[in-house]
């Protein structure tokens, strides 16, 4: 088990012939995810490497090759436009890897997504990986390690560092998922929270969060009294200027709320153990899971 | 992204939103001629500077108060005379404090009642909402901690937008009747009309003000600009004024990269917002202060990798500075590389701690060695942020 995704996600690749969009799809492609096809408005009918199909819309590519996860590299301004198209197929899984996506634009995608069965996951977000099984993104595979720790966090170079910490002590992941680092994104982490909290396979969680928004506070509120198993968090951010939008468009301290400090107060209320340092965070959990 | 006070006002003339007549001016001939224009013996002369508290401020040159009232286009000019090209220091802007390069003369209104209007972003439910209060001219985060029952919030759906009667339903919670309640229905009509065509992620309407002669008027306006959707608005891009940033962001951003200057003495470049931010705590943990917030991103060139450490070596704070880098997208090599070619261009003035991991890490780490420079390796995170704070100590 694992959460999202596995063996049997077949992956649409949507911007399949932009830079970024072809690099990481080989990159999947080589860690071992079935891509089935990808989608570029204008090259249906040509293929991507000799191998995988392309088609001019997500509509036909999901006829075609029942794909029922895509990963979307397509640019900011045309973004939300590619996330309706999946929802539109009926793309069970949206992961949404492109940043700078206008807010006004994410705002009514989320009003649309609210009446579809898609499950949309960031945007501006590395992926999610099951190792082993099913990489959609663009973290670096060989990082990872098969195993029974869930992560959940909303950057992409920071959970590296902290998956980087568990696989050299012999640690692996069921899961790693990155929700994304923009003020209004899809999955939330209490939603992912939930979904390791059924994940018989999963048996501790590193929830990394960071100032702004209070989504990491609802996710402990729910910790408190529904998960069983042992958490360990981290909150990067505590140094940041208050009303600096630090590098992700939801990263920002507005007035007193979304502060670091207040996070990991509400971890530690939920009997969350905080690591003190980012340095110290896989430590943390394989001393919780030894406890 | 943030405007002056005169180009608020510009984008509610364009939007039919109401506040008092007023224009800019960037000499005290201009300022003597726009306040005749007004037509009118009430009149006030406002600092344009990005930093609030300017009312209370006090210029270099002696000269006490940001923001003056007069009476005749004279007095104007010789207020704009006190003000133009002067230091203006705010509780603010720092001991520095901001050069005035232009002033805003408007009509001065008599005040009714101040009241507090704004539409913002809400994360949680992604919508817009709509916050009022019958206390205006205060901060709302007081009103919010004393009174919080005189707050009134209303959630705007996305995909209809702000409808008239709900307009008409703040304006009467506001305690508007008769021809007020209709005017500052409309006004609250064009402000989210004006929020949501230009992308804005905050309109703060502070004080809302029925003035004495009844009209109902926006008086001063905060607004924030979602950055993701510029590209869209090239004319509030053309609002930007760089002499209100701080320089070293100036420079930052010409080169695509995202810096944010602090106050401390260890300057870091990392890849990636959340290992930036955390490398930032990690170096106050281990009993520094950071110098700088900088995120080269995920695809970083090595010239960007090179601008950005003239950057962070240019800072004269500086003591020492520490690269932290978790190559995925981002390879080792390529950073490495960047840093040399850095350090051959200007002289290293302060010791340099390198921690580099993933992609091509034994290609980055070989460079580093083969080019001979004095870099203090550290094996992880701990150690690195150890390392460079025994540095800027000097030891």
């Amino acid at each position: 088990m694992s959460i999202l995704v596995n063996r049997n996600t077949r992956l649409l690749v949507q911007g399949i012939t932009g830079q970024s969009g072809a690099f990481h799809a080989r990159g999947c492609m080589e860690y071992g995810t079935n891509v089935v096809a990808g989608v570029t408005p204008g090259k249906g009918k040509q293929s991507f490497d000799g191998k995988i199909p392309i088609f001019d819309t997500v509509s036909q590519a999901r006829k075609r090759t029942g794909c029922n996860a895509t990963m979307i590299f397509v640019p900011a301004p045309f973004a939300a436009d590619a996330i309706l198209e999946a929802a539109d197929a009926g793309v069970e899984l949206i992961v949404c890897i492109t940043e700078g996506i206008p807010v006004m634009d994410m705002m009514r995608v989320k009003a649309v997504l609210k009446d579809s069965k898609s499950r949309l996951v960031g945007p501006n977000c590395p992926g999610i990986i099951t190792p082993g099984e099913c990489k959609i993104g663009i973290m670096p595979g060989y990082i990872h390690k098969r195993g029974n720790i869930g992560v959940i966090s909303r950057s992409g170079t920071l959970t590296y560092e902290t998956v980087w910490q568990l696989t050299q002590r012999g640690y692996g992941q069921s899961t790693c998922i990155g929700v994304g680092g923009d003020p209004i994104g899809g999955t939330s982490y209490l939603d992912v929270v939930k979904m390791f909290a059924d994940d018989p396979e999963t048996k501790g969680l590193i929830l990394i969060g960071e100032i702004g928004g209070d989504a990491e506070e609802e996710a402990a509120a729910w910790i408190k009294t529904n998960f069983k198993k042992p958490v360990c968090a981290f909150i990067a951010g505590a140094t940041a200027p208050p009303g600096r939008r630090m590098g992700h468009a939801g990263a920002i301290v507005a007035g007193s709320s979304g502060t670091a400090a207040a996070k990991i107060e509400a971890m530690r209320a939920a009997g969350i153990t905080a690591a003190e340092t980012p340095a110290m965070v896989g430590e943390t959990m394989i001393k919780l899971l030894k406890s | 992204m943030n405007i002056h006070e005169y180009q608020a006002k510009e984008l509610f003339e364009r939007f039919g939103v109401a506040s008092p007549k007023g224009k800019p001016a960037q000499t005290p001939e201009e300022t003597e001629k726009v306040a005749a224009d007004l037509k009118t013996s009430s009149l006030v002369v406002k600092a344009q500077i990005h930093a609030g508290g300017r009312g209370k401020g006090v210029f270099k040159n002696g000269f006490k108060g940001g923001v003056k009232l007069c009476s005749s286009p004279g007095e104007a000019r010789e207020i704009a005379q006190n003000m133009l090209g002067h230091y203006l220091v705010t509780n603010q802007t720092g001991p520095g404090g901001r050069l005035v390069r232009k002033i805003m003369v408007a009509e001065s209104v008599q005040i009714q009642r101040e009241l507090y209007f704004a539409i913002l972003l809400d994360r949680k439910i992604g919508s817009p909402v709509v916050v009022v209060s019958t206390e205006g001219g205060v901060d709302i985060e007081t009103v919010a901690a004393k009174s919080p029952e005189k707050i009134v919030r209303e959630v705007i759906h996305p995909l209809i937008g702000m409808q008239p009667f709900m307009a008409l339903k703040l304006a009467s919670q506001l305690g508007f009747s008769g021809e007020q309640l209709k005017a500052a229905a409309k006004l609250f009509m064009n402000v989210y009309r004006l929020f949501s065509s230009m992308d804005c992620s905050l309109v703060e309407i502070n004080p809302l003000v029925l003035t004495t002669t009844n009209e109902v008027l926006a008086l001063d306006a905060k607004f924030n600009f979602d950055d993701n959707a510029l590209y869209r608005h090239p004319e509030i891009v053309a609002m930007r004024d760089e002499h209100e940033e701080d320089p070293r962001e100036v420079e930052a951003s010409k080169f695509g990269l995202n810096y944010i200057g602090l106050d401390g003495n260890i300057a870091c470049l990392v890849n990636g917002a959340g290992l930036a931010m955390a490398t930032m705590d990690i170096i106050k943990y281990a009993g520094g202060q950071p110098a700088n917030f900088l995120d080269v991103g995920g695809g970083a060139s090595e010239e960007q990798v090179t601008e950005a450490f003239k950057i962070l070596v240019a800072d004269k704070n500086v003591k020492a500075i520490l690269v932290n880098i978790f190559g995925g997208i981002m390879r080792c090599d390529v950073i490495a590389q960047g840093i040399i070619n850095a350090v051959k261009a200007v002289t290293l003035p302060v010791p340099l701690v390198v921690r580099l991991e993933g992609t091509n890490v034994d290609q980055g780490k070989k460079l580093l060695i083969e080019s001979k420079l004095p870099i203090r390796a550290a094996g992880d995170l701990g150690e690195a942020a150890r390392l460079v704070v025994a540095a800027a100590r000097g030891e």
